[in-house]
C-alpha cells in the first residue's frame, strides 16, 4: 500500500487543547478532512499525551501516557497511522516512539505501567505518527489539492508560523531530512506547499522555527507577549496579511499576547492568526463557520470578506 | 559583558534605516554578547572559535553543549547570520534597510529567548520548562514512584 492510501483513513489524536482552546483547529481539521474525501477514526478513550507539564516531573510516565494512546490505535482499532495535529501531542508520541526502541528502561515501565492499567504495551514500530501537515501533504499533494480548490487564496501573503515543537529535537523525526521531498528541520515547508497550491502567497519569514514562549505564558506572560510580540512585528515586515498556524499552544499564544501587547505594551499589530487547516478549508469553498473561524480569539471576518473568502 | 538588560536597550536603539551596515555590525556583535551571557551562566569561558565564519555560531553550538533544548535558537542565530550577510553582501539591495530591521528583529528574539531561558536554565527537558519555579514551591506529584 502506498504512503498515499495509507493515510486516506488513519486514527485521530486531537489531544486536550483541540478540545478546548484549540477546538476551531479540531473542526477545521475534521471538515478539512471530510472535503477531500479523508477518513478520520478518533483514538477510543484517548488521554494525555503528558504534555510538558507530566514529562518535566517524569519523562517516563509521558512516554507511557503517549504508547497508551499509539497501543490503543493499533491494538484496540487495527490502525497503524496516527494522525496529530497538535505540535505537542505530535512530539510527545514521537518521543515515546523513539525511547520505546533506543531505552529498555522505557520499554520495562511502559509494560508494567500497561500492565496495571489492564490493556496490551505498546512496541516500537507498531504505528506510525504523523502530523496533519504530513496527512493532506503525502495523501491528497500540491497537485491534488490545486485541482480542489474553489476560492484560490490568491491575493493573500502569508507567513508561516512552525513553532518550535513540529522539528525538534531532530532525532526523534527520522523521516525528516530525508532528501527530497521531505520535511526539513532547519527550514520546514510542508505548509508553506500546501497553502502556495491553495493559491496563498508565502513570504520569508525568519522567524518560522523561533519559541512563542508557550509554556512559560503564566509563569512569566511579560516575555511571552514580547516573544510574540516580535513574531507579530517580523511577519509584518515581511509582508504578511495572515500568520498561519499547525499548533494550537503557539496559535491561542500568538491571538491572547497579540491582545495583551496592545492592553500592556501598547503596541498594536494589524496581522491576521489563522489556523492551516482553516485556509485549507475556506480555499476547498468551506465556509468560516464550517472551519471555526467564529471560535477565535481575534475576529477576520472582515478581512476574509475582502479577500473573498466570507 | 554588560548586563543582559542593556544589551535590550541596546538592540531596541540601533537605526536600521540609516545607515544598514553599521547596524548589522552592532545586532551581530550584541547577539554574541546575548550568547556570551549564556554560555558563561553555565560556567564556560565564552569562545572565540568561529563556525562557518561566525563566532555567534561557535558560541551557539558551545552553549547547546549539554542541553540540547538550546537548539530551539540554531535556527535564530543561522537567520541572524544569514541576514547579516544579506546586508553586508548586497549593501546596494533595494531591500538593505528592511533585511537590517528584520536583522534587529531576530537579534531582539534571541535576546528574548535567552533572557528567558536564563531564568529557568537547563531546568527542563525541552526549553520552556517551568520546572524550577514548581521546585521552588515543593511541588510533588507524589504519582510517579510506582513508575
Amino acid at each position: 500500500m502506498t504512503t498515499k492510501d495509507k493515510y486516506k483513513k488513519v486514527a485521530y489524536y486531537p489531544g486536550c487543547a483541540l478540545e478546548g482552546t484549540g477546538h476551531s483547529y479540531n473542526r477545521s481539521t475534521k471538515a478539512v478532512g471530510k472535503a477531500l474525501g479523508l477518513d478520520l477514526v478518533e483514538v477510543k478513550n484517548w488521554n494525555c499525551c503528558g504534555a510538558m507539564e507530566v514529562k518535566n516531573i517524569d519523562p517516563k510516565l509521558q512516554t507511557y501516557l503517549s504508547s497508551r494512546v499509539m497501543s490503543v490505535a493499533v491494538n484496540e482499532m487495527d490502525m497503524d497511522v496516527v494522525m496529530a495535529p497538535c505540535n505537542g501531542c505530535y512530539h510527545n508520541l514521537k518521543k515515546a516512539e523513539y525511547d520505546l526502541k533506543h531505552d529498555p528502561e522505557s520499554v520495562e515501565v511502559v509494560a508494567k505501567l500497561s500492565k496495571k492499567a489492564g490493556h496490551k504495551s505498546y512496541e516500537s514500530g507498531q504505528v506510525e505518527t504523523i502530523h496533519a501537515l504530513d496527512w493532506i501533504k503525502d495523501s491528497i499533494g500540491e497537485e491534488g489539492l490545486a485541482e480542489r480548490v474553489k476560492n484560490s487564496l490568491s491575493g493573500i501573503k502569508v507567513a508561516n508560523y512552525y513553532g518550535c515543537m513540529y522539528t525538534r529535537p531532530r532525532h526523534i523525526f527520522p523521516e525528516k531530512d530525508a532528501g527530497p521531498g521531505s520535511e526539513s528541520t532547519s527550514k520546514p515547508h510542508f505548509m508553506d506547499d500546501l497553502l502556495a497550491a491553495a493559491g496563498a502567497e508565502n513570504v520569508e519569514f525568519p522567524l518560522k522555527t523561533a519559541c512563542c514562549g508557550g509554556a512559560h505564558t503564566l509563569s512569566d506572560s511579560d516575555t511571552s507577549t514580547k516573544l510574540v510580540l516580535n513574531i507579530l512585528k517580523a511577519a509584518k515586515l515581511a509582508g504578511a496579511d495572515v500568520i498561519a498556524t499547525e499548533c494550537p499552544t503557539c496559535h491561542s499564544g500568538l491571538e491572547m499576547h497579540q491582545i495583551r501587547a496592545e492592553k500592556v505594551l501598547g503596541e498594536t499589530v494589524d496581522i491576521k492568526i489563522l489556523y492551516f487547516t482553516q485556509l485549507l478549508g475556506m480555499a476547498l469553498g468551506l465556509k468560516p463557520r464550517k472551519v471555526g473561524v467564529h471560535e477565535n480569539v481575534s475576529d477576520p471576518m472582515k478581512f476574509l470578506k475582502q479577500k473573498g473568502l466570507a | 559583558m554588560r548586563p543582559l538588560a542593556d544589551i535590550e536597550l541596546a538592540i531596541a536603539a540601533v537605526d536600521a534605516q540609516t545607515d544598514p551596515l553599521q547596524a548589522a555590525e552592532e545586532l551581530l556583535r550584541f547577539s554574541e554578547e546575548v550568547l556570551e551571557h549564556w554560555v558563561t551562566a553555565r560556567g564556560d569561558e565564552p569562545t572565540h572559535d568561529e563556525r562557518e565564519g561566525f563566532r555567534l555560531l561557535a558560541l551557539h553550538r558551545q552553549g547547546a553543549r549539554g542541553d540540547p533544548s538550546f537548539n530551539a535558537c540554531r535556527e535564530t542565530c543561522r537567520e541572524i547570520a544569514w541576514h547579516y550577510n544579506l546586508v553586508t553582501m548586497e549593501p546596494e539591495h533595494t531591500q538593505t534597510a528592511n533585511r537590517a530591521e528584520m536583522l534587529r528583529m531576530v537579534s531582539n528574539h534571541l535576546y528574548l529567548f535567552v533572557s528567558g531561558k536564563l531564568q529557568v536554565a537547563g531546568l527542563g527537558e525541552f526549553c520552556c520548562s517551568a520546572k524550577p519555579i514548581r521546585s521552588a514551591d515543593n511541588f510533588d506529584s507524589g504519582t510517579t514512584k510506582e513508575a
